[in-house]
């Protein structure tokens, strides 16, 4: 390019002769270097319509000397990854869940297998970590709503809860306390008030919340226990402690006596193998260490 | 309103009033497609705050963002551009002159109202750069009938033997943007209470249909046209006769050939046939010199001249311009590649390279144009400040830096995080994990659009002093140089 530079300067390149609103044209040749990159380009096209499949005929397209497809590349790629995971799969297929707990490089194996299908399957309502999230119970912390046993975890996952899907999903129901004229509304901020008491955000009883306490004692003991501890049998959540599931403030406390709960979760038996469940119940239990 | 122009051949009338119109629908469409990105750019990292109800949420405001900025303030720059253009290097006055140009800058400005209104209410065909329901659609098409018969036209009755380069790009995009929207656009209306409709085509046959109009839009719209941009403001602006007649005829042809059959590399790794994804990709690598022809014409223009860079901030954007155009048709073929797109397809890398086309080139390019005719179509002596158009372009340029550069980083990251294994065989990430990631880029990038937008209320503070005919007192840009020169000039 710098000899059409000089050129330029020194001794000016013919114009088309024709002008546009003063504007001029020279009449360079084409810059070598642009044809011959433009040519190899095209060559390479060529090239590459050979090789791969390219030109559409009347039933089908060129299949190319490659024999490649999308699909066979697809297959390729996720063969390379199950040769990586064989061995271990074997072994996981063939153990219990407690022997592979006892053999330290099968469940570190469990646990990788487990957060990626967690990541897949689980996480879009559990966060991507398990910190859960409102009506999605965290799996971090100590609190199981179902329980936190190995068998508990596995059971849970496999059926699910409340579900239309699987008939041995896990299921219970809380009553509209409001809504089936169950409890009036002062009779619900009753409870609110002994709820925050036997939780500890409040210290000291008050007139409302001896009331709340014989309302409690009369309607929500028999599932949540008569100290609010709770019942894993039928997944009624302890009120003696600061987790909320849905919210401890007022407004949200309210609505759900008002309304009830009833989270709901999909079984994965049949979703996933054998196999990918126990490296799932593996991987949850792992992450607050269970019960 | 009708300007005069003399030149040797005797005095041709030019019709000027729709240029003013369009010249400032630019700016003002400019600047509400530069807000709008920057609020949904904000979105990203603040999501609870800023998407507010249901009328702005980002999934809304998105294409709001796009129309503004690609067929509001770019669509705005092209007919302004192109009346002026096509007038001037045809000698002869716009066909229908200042009724039918009107009525195209009324039924323009109309479209874009009733289809970003339409957006923000949730009315939208879902299609990529083509939402806007068949009402809007066939209001478009009255429209682009009239420009296309106003420009068309005026080259009709030129007075010049030959049509100017700029015409032939101005006149390709012109027709192959109507032949695009219609084609894209045929459906039928399923309500009768409501503007619901469904597409003409289905399956992959709709998706192969949609990226051809996609990518033309980029190929047409956004380079076509804007090459007419450069040659006819490149050479004006400089002075200097354009470097190659021959270069501007292949590349010209090369171009439009190659650029409608690229559209198949946004489908990538789907139910595309494979065949198909082949030529999208092999047309894609072909069409990069085609497109750097542009860019060889654009910047040789200013070969024995650079000099002029030194004092010319217009010139600064032009050259820029150019070079952002050059990087950018650099990087499309290259991601067009099937082993680079399986990398960069659904990244932010996709927004960056759009950005580096859009706010690099052709926003660049559009800024400069604007520069050049504002003083000319109010007739005013100069620019009321070079030394704020100097501003603007290191604002903008800084800007858009940030910008691409950020979302190369993400985009990459992303693509390998998505992609990532563990020594067991698993993905190392979730999805949400990946997104987390992205928030430092999130926030450069709406950084470098602020910037972006702060430059571009500049300019519009500047044309607006231009226009009202006042002229800054001001040291010359280039300093020393430029004052050396202005002594020897005296």
């Amino acid at each position: 390019m710098t000899s059409h530079d000089d050129k330029n300067k020194d001794n000016k390149p013919e114009t088309t002769g024709h002008e546009w609103d003063g504007i001029r044209e020279y009449n360079n040749p084409l810059p070598r270097w642009w044809v011959w990159c433009f040519i190899a380009t095209i060559i390479f096209a060529i090239g590459y319509c050979i090789y791969y499949p390219a030109w559409p005929k009347i039933k089908e397209a060129t299949k190319g000397i490659a024999g490649w497809t999308q699909y066979s590349q697809l297959e390729e790629q996720m063969a390379e990854l199950e040769a990586i995971r064989f061995e271990h799969n074997e072994q996981i297929a063939k153990k219990s869940i407690s022997q592979i707990l006892d053999d330290n490089d099968l469940r570190r194996f469990a646990e990788a297998g487990g957060k990626a299908t967690f990541a897949l399957h689980c996480s879009q309502c559990h966060g991507s970590g398990g910190q859960g999230g409102e009506g999605f119970p965290n799996l971090l912390d100590d609190e199981w709503l179902w329980g936190g046993t190995i068998s508990d975890i596995e059971y849970t996952i496999r059926h699910g809860i409340r579900n239309d899907i699987d008939e041995d999903a896990r299921t219970s129901m809380m009553s509209a306390f409001g809504q089936d004229q169950i409890l009036n509304r002062n009779q619900i901020k009753d409870v609110i008030q002994y709820l925050k008491l036997i939780s500890g955000k409040i210290k000291n009883s008050t007139e409302s919340t001896d009331r709340g306490m014989d309302i409690y004692a009369e309607n929500c003991a028999s599932c949540h226990g008569d100290k609010g501890q709770g019942n894993q049998y039928i997944g009624a959540p302890p009120h003696n402690n600061h987790i909320w599931l849905y919210g401890g403030d007022d407004k949200t406390l309210f609505e759900s006596i008002y309304y009830g709960r009833g989270g709901v979760m999909p079984p994965f038996e049949g979703r996933l193998s054998d196999e990918e469940i126990k490296k799932l119940v593996i991987y949850v239990h792992s992450l607050s260490g269970g019960e | 309103m009708v300007a005069t122009t003399n030149n040797n051949t005797g005095e041709v009338k030019y019709y000027d009033k729709a240029i003013r119109y369009f010249t400032i629908s630019a700016i003002f469409w400019g600047i509400i497609g530069f807000t709008v990105g920057l609020f949904i750019a904000c979105q990203l990292f603040l999501p609870s705050y800023l998407n507010i109800g249901e009328y702005f949420t980002f999934g809304r405001l998105r294409p709001v963002h796009t129309s503004a900025v690609i067929f509001a303030f770019g669509g705005s720059v092209l007919i302004a551009t192109s009346f002026y253009c096509v007038q001037r290097t045809c000698r002869a006055a716009l066909y229908g002159g200042d009724k039918l140009s009107m009525f195209v800058f009324w039924g323009y400005q109309l479209f874009i109202v009733l289809a970003a209104s339409g957006y923000v209410m949730g009315i939208t065909q879902g299609r990529e750069y083509a939402e806007p329901e068949w009402y809007v659609d066939l209001l478009l098409t009255v429209v682009w009938v009239a420009y296309f018969v106003i420009f068309m036209g005026t080259i009709l009755r030129r007075k010049e033997q030959h049509i100017y380069v700029a015409n032939w790009f101005y006149l390709a995009f012109i027709i192959t943007v109507a032949v695009l929207h219609i084609f894209n656009n045929l459906a039928i209306p399923v309500e009768i209470n409501g503007w619901k409709s469904y597409s003409a085509f289905s399956g992959v046959q709709d998706a192969m249909v949609q990226w051809w109009y996609g990518h033309n839009a980029v190929g047409f719209f956004l380079t076509a046209g804007f090459l007419g941009i450069m040659y006819y403001f490149v050479p004006k602006q400089i002075n200097q006769p354009v470097y190659s007649y021959r270069l501007s005829i292949v590349h010209f042809w090369a171009l439009i050939f190659l650029y409608v059959w690229a559209g198949p590399h946004h489908l990538h790794y789907t139910a595309l046939p494979d065949w198909t994804q082949t030529l999208g990709m092999v047309f894609s690598l072909m069409l990069l010199m085609p497109s750097w022809g542009g860019m060889i014409n654009g910047i040789m223009t200013l070969s024995g001249a650079w000099h002029k860079l030194r004092t010319d901030p217009i010139i600064r954007f032009m050259i820029v311009s150019i070079s952002f155009y050059g990087m950018s048709t650099f990087e499309g073929p290259m991601m067009a590649i099937k082993e680079v797109n399986a990398l960069s397809h659904y990244t932010d890398w996709t927004i960056g390279h759009v950005h580096s086309g859009a706010l690099g080139w052709v926003a660049m390019i559009s800024f400069s144009a604007l520069y050049y005719l504002v003083p000319r179509l109010w007739n005013k002596e100069r620019l009321y400040s070079l030394q704020l158009v100097n501003l603007h372009f290191w604002i903008c340029t800084i800007g858009i830096v940030l910008y691409i550069t950020a979302m190369w980083v993400s985009g990459i990251m992303q693509g390998l995080m998505w992609r990532d294994y563990d020594e067991n065989g698993y993905l190392t990430y979730s999805f949400a994990e990946t997104v987390a990631q992205m928030e430092p880029y999130y926030i450069i990038r709406a950084l470098g659009g602020f910037l972006f937008l702060i430059g571009a209320l500049v300019m519009t503070y500047n044309l607006w002093r231009t226009i009202k005919g006042d002229l800054r007192e001001e040291e010359p840009v280039g300093g020393e140089y430029a004052k050396k020169l202005q002594a020897q000039a005296a």
